[in-house]
């Protein structure tokens, strides 16, 4: 069973309009071996996986399954030639429960929902899985969510499994859990193909690894044989430094104390249970936890878009050391004194970009209210928008291109750099490297590193980390809007965070040692 | 009294009842049909223009008729006339990807409209004073009742004296309620409303579901035209008298929380409320015209209490509104 192909593809062209997403594309998996495909966002691997299973159509070259020609019009052939894919943003109907999900667009004749409940949790018990398949999906946590879209999979017989960056989400623990299912799988014979750009996860899980650059592809490489640096070198074509500078925090005084803050939300559940914390300046205070711990709220309220049931927010300012209370600050008033949030939620648009402006438009956003005439000065936020399409080598057909047309990484350019010109003094960041490549990524925490060096008191909120025990001075954990702990950066490890993000209670507050 | 009320509730919901129904169906897949009002106006005028010809055809003569084709030629002209409504509205936003509100508002216009036009043509043909026309002889095929209602007292008035149409519309209700949470082709549908991108990765044809679930639903809010013509108003036509029943039809879907089952109940509510201001004395005309808003103000209220209590459950389909389009990046 072992080496024989699952899967070819031969020359494989994708266009989108006159982008050029994949360029041909030539590839081969094998039964009984994980295949990583690597590569820089925008380099067209989740195009390349689309097109494998039915959601887009190759303009030229063709797929060979088990060696035979094979036609994937639509998700369905796919499903015939028992390909599975689980997708980066989960394709899973929220008001359904599990089982629904899984046995969903299936058709084998009568309709019986017990009879498949029985044939998932034995494939749940084969593969190690523990699901509980009456629960409904906006309950579930994002692993208990993946773990129904690859039973999904699984559960139409797929032999041929596709993962777009599925640890993007998971901490380190569920991670390893994962991989270890994935191993199951491929030592039960099954071909896997998993799309990620985290390098180390490449080195500990795939046999093989291929590397796509800007649609095209490079080539594949056995694991056991290549390291870090080639892979990065592959990828992005040139040698980087992948070490992040982190320097001693000099000067620190404290610019934002946090006294116990607690905010409840619209529906009356406790989104910021007694939040307590001090961000210095010169000094980057990295934030992890699950997504939806509470991150969001702790950055809106310090910005002042959330309204705090008790507790209060202080901020010093730099110049005058004044102690300032900013409950009662408007969200401009607080952006005034300094105070700026740069916040990339999934959809990269969200709050912060307003998609159908132009680049100028938007940095313009920031900066109307201090024009004194009727008319809008166009020039100086033009000018800004040229800086930092130059700075940070934003790729944009003009200045005056609408934003949403932009890649994912190019939007996040435009806004981290729109934060970072207001020159703050305390800088918030949420997810500023979500999807970048590696390149743009180095690229914003150098910018994050010379800010800090400027004096500027930054918080990090961020996914991997890896990074964030690389970059920060210090990390808080988070966990269902409680403080499970504030780390020393440079003395802690991933497991140490991982295993504070998932700590259930209350009792993770003594170790404050900020 | 009471019975008379009850009865009179349930003959003014039962179009709520099928326009709610469609508009339920129509909406599991995503659409947000606003052209129900016209949709329902212009099923109502198809099967005035069916009766019509058929009763101009058996010489005006109630002999000639055949029960059977009295009452199916008619329905058949409604299904007919809604299905092309809707087929019109998928073709705009499904095909098209035009904006459903747009489109829906635009059909509502274009079918009374039409429906207008039509009727005023017909009494025009007719010659006739007044302006209306009466299919009282093909009213009365569509208003037999059961044999042995009479015989039962307040208990056979109560729950058999109506019309076949009233039972139809309760059976249609309950089979969509049926179809919708307990089989394959419901799941599939409902996935389609709630999220697309992840019924067309699960191999569910999107398109062709919200074509079919618009289509059958615009016929089912169709037969509700036509029975407030035939049941309703007696076989007698005339421009306008519809009203603003069609929105009413579509607050509905609201109040019942987008499930079918909940629709019966609520559209007897709804006739009730409609016709409350009749059964309370000495009210100026001023208080009666308060009287039938309450069908909008209990619509307010449920959205009110189901916003406070946010269970998902009883949201609309996540997707209500939103076109979809496969290759959009």
């Amino acid at each position: 069973m072992a080496t024989q192909p699952a899967i070819e593809l031969k020359n494989i062209t994708k266009k989108f309009g006159k982008v050029v997403a994949n360029k041909n594309v030539n590839l081969t998996a094998n039964r009984g071996e994980i295949l990583s495909i690597l590569g820089e966002n925008g380099s067209g691997k989740t195009t390349l996986m689309n097109m494998i299973s039915g959601i887009y159509f190759p303009d030229e070259g063709e797929i060979r399954i088990d060696g035979k020609e094979a036609l994937i019009a639509s998700p369905k052939d796919a499903f015939d030639y028992k390909i599975g894919m689980i997708h980066q943003h989960f394709k899973l109907v929220d008001v359904f429960s599990a089982a629904e999900n899984i046995v969903l667009g299936i058709e084998d004749g009568k309709y019986n929902l017990k009879k498949s409940t029985d044939d998932i949790k034995r494939i749940s018990a084969q593969y190690g899985f523990n699901l509980d398949t009456e629960k409904k999906i906006y309950t579930m946590s994002v692993s208990e969510k993946q773990t129904v879209e690859i039973i999904k999979v699984l559960y139409r017989g797929a032999d041929i499994l596709i993962l777009d960056e599925p640890t993007a989400v998971l901490t380190p623990q569920e991670t390893e859990k994962l991989f270890d299912i994935l191993r199951r799988m491929r030592d039960d014979g099954k071909c896997i193909i998993i799309i990620t750009h985290k390098l180390h996860e490449v080195l500990s899980l795939s046999d093989k690894v291929a590397v796509l650059r800007k649609g095209e592809y490079i080539g594949t490489v056995n694991t056991a044989e290549t390291n870090e640096s080639e892979l990065t070198e592959m990828m992005v074509g040139k040698k980087i430094d992948l070490n992040i500078e982190r320097s001693v925090p000099e000067n620190t005084e404290d610019r934002l104390v946090v006294n116990s803050i607690t905010c409840v939300d619209r529906v009356g559940t406790t989104v910021l249970d007694n939040v307590s914390f001090t961000a210095k300046s010169g000094e980057i205070l990295g934030i992890a936890g699950i997504a939806g711990s509470g991150q969001r709220e702790l950055l809106e309220s310090i910005a002042g878009l959330q309204r705090l049931e008790y507790g209060d927010i202080f901020y010093f300012d730099p110049q005058t050391g004044k102690k300032e209370s900013l409950r009662d600050k408007t969200p401009m008033q607080i952006r005034n004194m300094g105070v700026r949030l740069s916040f990339v939620p999934e959809d990269r648009l969200g709050m912060g970009l307003v998609g159908n402006m132009d680049i100028v438009d938007n940095m313009m956003l920031r900066s109307y209210s201090k024009g004194r005439s009727f008319f809008l000065k166009r020039k100086p936020p033009k000018d800004l928008a040229m800086k930092i399409i130059n700075d940070l080598e934003v790729v944009t057909p003009s200045a005056n291109t609408p934003v949403r047309r932009l890649s994912g990484g190019n939007v996040q350019k435009v806004l981290v750099g729109r934060e970072i010109a207001a020159s703050p003094t305390v800088l918030m960041v949420a997810y500023p490297v979500r999807g970048l490549d590696i390149n743009s990524s180095y690229m914003i925490y150098n910018l994050l590193n010379e800010q800090k060096k400027q004096g500027v008191a930054i918080i990090f909120v961020g996914e991997d980390l890896d990074v964030l025990v690389e970059l920060c001075d210090r990390i808080m954990v988070i966990g269902s809007g409680k403080i499970n702990g504030i780390v020393d950066g440079r003395t802690t490890t991933k497991e140490e965070i991982g295993l504070l993000m998932t700590k259930s209670d209350s009792d993770g507050k003594e170790n404050d040692n900020g | 009294m009471i019975i008379q009320f009850i009865c009179r509730a349930i003959l003014l919901g039962v179009p709520l009842l099928y326009g709610s129904t469609g508009e339920i169906i129509t909406e599991k897949s995503g659409h947000l049909n606003l052209g129900i009002p016209g949709i329902m106006y212009v099923g109502a005028i198809s099967g005035v223009v069916g009766s019509f010809i058929y009763e101009n055809s058996c010489n005006n003569d109630i002999a000639q008729m055949n029960a059977f084709l009295a009452v199916i030629i008619p329905l058949l002209c409604a299904i007919a006339g809604s299905v092309i409504m809707g087929l019109i509205y998928c073709f705009l936003t499904v095909t098209l990807h035009a904006n459903q509100n747009v489109t829906g508002l635009a059909l509502t216009t274009l079918g009374i409209g039409l429906g207008n036009f039509l009727g005023a043509s017909l009494i025009n043909i007719t010659k006739s004073e007044l302006p209306s026309i009466a299919l009282t002889k093909t009213s009365s095929f569509f208003a037999t009742k059961l044999p042995f209602a009479d015989k039962l007292g307040w208990f056979g008035e109560l729950f058999f004296s109506h019309d076949f149409l009233t039972y139809l519309a309760i059976a249609v209700a309950i089979i969509s309620a049926i179809v919708l949470n307990k089989t394959r082709v419901g799941l599939n549908l409902r996935s389609v409303g709630e999220n697309p991108a992840t019924a067309d990765a699960a191999g569910i044809n999107v398109i062709r579901y919200r074509y079919v679930a618009t289509c059958i639903g615009s016929a089912v809010a169709g037969i509700g035209g036509l029975q407030y013509v035939m049941s309703y108003a007696s076989g007698v036509w005339s421009n306008n008298a519809f009203g603003d029943r069609g929105w009413m039809a579509i607050a509905l879907v609201i109040f019942a929380l987008w499930k079918p089952s909940f629709a019966i109940v609520g559209s007897f509510v709804f006739g009730a409320l409609c016709n409350a201001n009749n059964y309370i004395q000495g009210l100026g005309t001023e208080t009666q015209e308060l009287f039938k808003m309450l069908p909008y103000v209990v619509t307010i209220i449920v959205l009110v209490i189901t916003s406070m209590r946010k269970k998902r459950e009883h949201q609309p389909p996540a997707n209500l509104g939103l076109n979809y389009f496969r290759e959009e990046r």
